[in-house]
């Protein structure tokens, strides 16, 4: 094997080169384009950053770099030439022959990429072992060897544990030291920090370059992050509906893009709301305590004040208590001490002793859509329920305040006779909107809404909830990890950690210095249009 | 206390409270039964006097309550009762202890059963895990095609088909499989040939598609997508990668399939004419033989909470949340 880089070639050789690719996906019945004759060319020891929104084709034209057509599409078109080999001639065994030895590939989901059967260093090294590149005592202590040189913790022993008993983290990083195991010329990494919190994606983004750079891998960058691609890549691809946007040099493409679509896809940051203090607080939690089961508690001693008419943002990282927080406010997982104040009265703390207008009165929209909704309901039946229930419409002046809501959330009434499944994600989120608002509730409480969707989509949606807001007084609680988001709409923060409130305050003072220790960590870990940010933030810390 | 141990223990006493209802269930719908062993023994001409100290013989004319804590009861010390048939009006007492009756009869089946799971299990697995592995191609269809053909059929019929065929017009194998005690293990094996093909025909059907099942379900797993990234052959990925984690749902599937060969093949036995348990049971509940009748019962409901039990057992130990928690 060639751990040595010089006998791999030198940095700029041709190693990939792809040439007029058309892919094919299989849907509804019938063929549609997915990629539509895009060129790529990377050179050894490069990395290549491909972005765009989801749909936009990325993923496919990354596993395509593999010779890999995922179930359901076709290479239709062009040509792919890896280090001199044609990947579309080349047979099935010749392709497995590289997979896994010379290309490795990185999937978004760690969690669910790595089998739940097998110990984590039987994984990191079975492509190593299988193509016969090395033995498996001999891969197996390289393994050991790249776990220390990622960071992660017990590097002797943390390959002797199964999928489950590991972290996101740090199954993240196993699995680029998987890819790497086989020292592979070329690595495709697919979205490996989208499912992370910011947090520890600057871990693994650290680990994640240091090693490319380290083995001079060459490697493509598939996100949907500006920022985060920005420290990663050499040059950045910008992908849309399968055809190639532009591509420029890293530094160049954020300084002058030169695509309006470019431009649009950082357009989310530079929507900000100006803060408004409020003083009439509709709901607050007061010493609120809660535990799921008869474990451990995950609420500790919780209180947040909600002005009416603002919104608050609650943030945190996973299992933070971010979501807990709202279960509790809902109803859904009773306290197990402190009081839920709303407007002016203690609600109790079961969801069914609450009475019919308090329900109203309180609505809630979660992040996925998709499962939030019945698949075999119409949108009108799906947001009319609310209206028959709460309200009491039926017939004709039901069907006209479906109409209504329909409107004020930016669809027209061609909508009500489709099925979720025939919407777009956007519209998917605006119908659960819509049920929300049908309630005509005092708050309304956003569980990460906008997290699955694309920047663009996620804009649109962002500044219907913030003119609904200005319409309708309503008040918003709510629930993200994403800074940028929260920049946009928010009023007021609230800071959380370990089920705990850090703090809580106006947007101005949480954002600006000086900061607890905690809001410190997650305010500099979210990424900057920076290619510099990255290193400028690990100097940093290795200073403090 | 480690997870496989503890659910080991809540199974085995769930499975314990399980057979304590059922037997509840057998006792009371045995009292059920229209007319009494008195009256089916000694006939309509009987006199009633005659019936009524047959009765009191036998026990049965204390209350119901009392009859089924005397039966628990002696259950518990093994004890399974004694069979009502054989005490013939005659008055010499013939009867015979019902474990006399039902353990060689049982070691018949769990011998047919056995026999047929030895054929079943592994054939059904080989042809599930191929099937999977060439899905959708024409061998696929096939065995799907031939396994579904078999199972469609009334189990009698596909005895006499292979009757027919093996034992009539290529004469391979008895026709009947009246085992006896004395017999060899290999004229033992022979004889039952016919009853175990029948069964395995019976039976692979559905353990083959769920085998085969639980691995496709298995393929659209983003780990499968990355053991074929990393250069895996497509058996490995299916041996590999998707078999290990689809054990539970398989387990289950022969687990109720093998209860099947034990309680459920009366029909073959009559067929075949062979000496288990199942035409033992029907037998006893046309002559009103009580004790037999709830002997029988209880073996079946024993065999079906065992054998759930050890699915449940592969479904831990083949998960690695479970068996090696956080």
């Amino acid at each position: 094997m060639s751990t040595d880089p010089e006998s791999r070639g030198t940095k700029g050789d041709i190693l990939l080169e792809m040439r007029d690719i058309e892919i094919d996906g299989f849907s509804d019945e019938r063929w549609h384009d997915i990629i539509k004759g895009v060129d790529l060319t990377l050179r050894r020891g490069e990395v290549m950053g491909l972005i765009g929104e989801s749909g936009a084709g990325k993923s496919t034209l990354g596993k395509a770099a593999m010779g890999f057509a995922q179930p359901g599409c076709r290479i239709k078109g062009g040509t792919i030439n890896f280090d001199g080999i044609d990947l579309r001639a080349a047979s099935e065994s010749q392709k497995r022959g590289l997979w896994g030895s010379r290309i490795a590939y990185v999937a978004q989901s760690a969690a669910a990429s790595f089998n739940p059967a097998h110990r984590l260093i039987e994984q990191t090294v079975e492509a190593t072992v299988g193509h016969d590149i090395q033995t498996e005592a001999e891969a197996k202590a390289d393994a050991r060897e790249l776990y220390a040189s990622l960071q992660l913790p017990d590097p002797d022993t943390i390959g002797d544990r199964y999928p489950h008993q590991v972290s996101g983290g740090q199954l993240q990083r196993i699995m680029t030291a998987m890819a790497m195991s086989p020292r592979p010329d070329l690595i495709i990494f697919d979205e490996p920090t989208t499912a992370l919190d910011v947090t520890t994606q600057v871990e693994v983004l650290v680990a994640m370059r240091d090693i490319v750079d380290r083995f001079n891998t060459a490697a493509i960058y598939i996100t949907h992050d500006l920022a985060v691609v920005a420290q990663m890549a050499d040059f950045i691809k910008v992908l849309r509906y399968g055809e190639e946007v532009e591509q420029a040099e890293t530094r160049k493409m954020l300084a002058e893009p030169e695509q309006d679509y470019t431009k649009s896809l950082w357009s989310v940051r530079a929507l900000e709301k100006p803060e408004v203090k409020g003083n009439d607080i509709v709901l607050s939690i007061d010493g609120v305590d809660a535990a799921y089961g008869n474990s451990v508690k995950v609420l500790h001693d919780v209180s947040i004040n909600i002005p009416r008419g603002r919104t608050v943002a609650v943030v945190g990282e996973s299992g933070s208590g971010k979501s807990t927080t709202a279960r509790v406010i809902t109803g859904l997982l009773p306290q197990l001490k402190g009081d839920i104040v709303f407007n002016g009265e203690v609600l109790p703390k079961v969801l069914k002793d609450r009475n019919k207008d308090q329900l109203r009165r309180i609505q809630m929209i979660y992040q996925m859509a998709d499962t939030a909704m019945n698949p075999r309901q119409t949108v009108a039946e799906i947001i009319g329920r609310p209206l028959d229930f709460y309200h009491g419409m039926t017939g004709a002046k039901r069907d006209n305040r479906i109409v209504e809501l329909l409107e004020m959330i930016e669809l027209d009434e061609s909508f009500m006779d489709r099925l979720p499944s025939e919407l777009s994600g956007g519209q998917k989120q605006r119908i659960c909107i819509a049920r929300a608002l049908a309630a005509e509730p005092d708050i309304i409480i956003c569980d990460e809404v906008t997290s699955a969707l694309d920047q663009i989509v996620q804009e649109g949606i962002l500044r219907l909830l913030l003119r609904l807001q200005k319409e309708f007084n309503i008040t918003y609680l709510f629930i993200t990890h994403d800074i940028a988001v929260v920049q946009a709409i928010s009023d007021e923060i609230v800071v959380m950690f370990q089920g705990e409130v850090v703090e809580q305050g106006l947007k101005s003072e949480i954002l600006s210095p000086p900061h607890p220790d905690y809001t410190q960590l997650l305010l500099s870990s979210v990424p900057e249009m920076d290619p510099d940010w990255l290193d400028r933030l690990v100097a940093e810390r290795a200073e403090a | 206390m480690h997870p496989v141990l503890s659910t080991v223990l809540q199974r085995l006493g769930l499975g314990v409270v399980t057979l304590f209802f059922v037997s509840l269930i057998i006792f009371s719908s045995i009292q059920l039964l229209p007319g009494d062993f008195g009256e089916a023994v000694l006939g309509q001409a009987a006199l009633p006097e005659t019936i009524e100290a047959f009765r009191k013989e036998l026990g049965l004319d204390q209350p119901a309550w009392k009859r089924y804590i005397n039966w628990v009861a002696s259950v518990m010390t093994g004890d399974l009762g004694t069979s009502f048939s054989g005490r013939a009006s005659s008055g010499i007492d013939r009867s015979r202890a019902v474990v006399d009756l039902v353990a060689p009869r049982l070691w018949n089946t769990l011998f047919l059963a056995s026999m047929a799971a030895v054929i079943a299990v592994p054939l059904s697995l080989i042809l599930g895990v191929t099937a999977a592995l060439y899905r959708n191609s024409f061998y696929d269809r096939s065995v799907n095609a031939a396994t579904l053909t078999t199972i469609s059929f009334p189990e009698f019929f596909v005895a006499y088909i292979l009757i027919v065929v093996l034992a009539s017009l290529w004469p391979l194998f008895p026709s009947l499989a009246n085992v006896t005690e004395t017999m060899s293990f290999t004229e033992r094996v022979y004889k039952c040939a016919l009853p175990a093909l029948t069964l395995t025909l019976v039976i692979v059907a559905h353990m083959m598609r769920m085998t085969r099942a639980s691995i496709i379900n298995l393929l659209a797993s983003p780990y499968i997508e990355m053991a074929q990234l990393k250069g895996a052959s497509r058996s490995k990925v299916i041996l590999k990668h998707a078999l290990p984690n689809a054990w539970a749902p398989i387990a289950t599937v022969i687990a109720f399939n093998l209860a099947y060969l034990v309680v459920g093949v009366v029909v073959v036995e009559v067929v075949f004419v062979y000496p288990g348990v199942g035409q033992l049971m029907v037998d006893a509940v046309s002559s009103r033989d009580i004790p037999v009748v709830q002997a029988c019962a209880l073996i079946f409901a024993g065999t079906y909470i065992i054998l759930n039990l050890i699915a449940d057992v592969i479904g831990i130990v083949t998960n690695p949340r479970l068996l090696h928690p956080r």
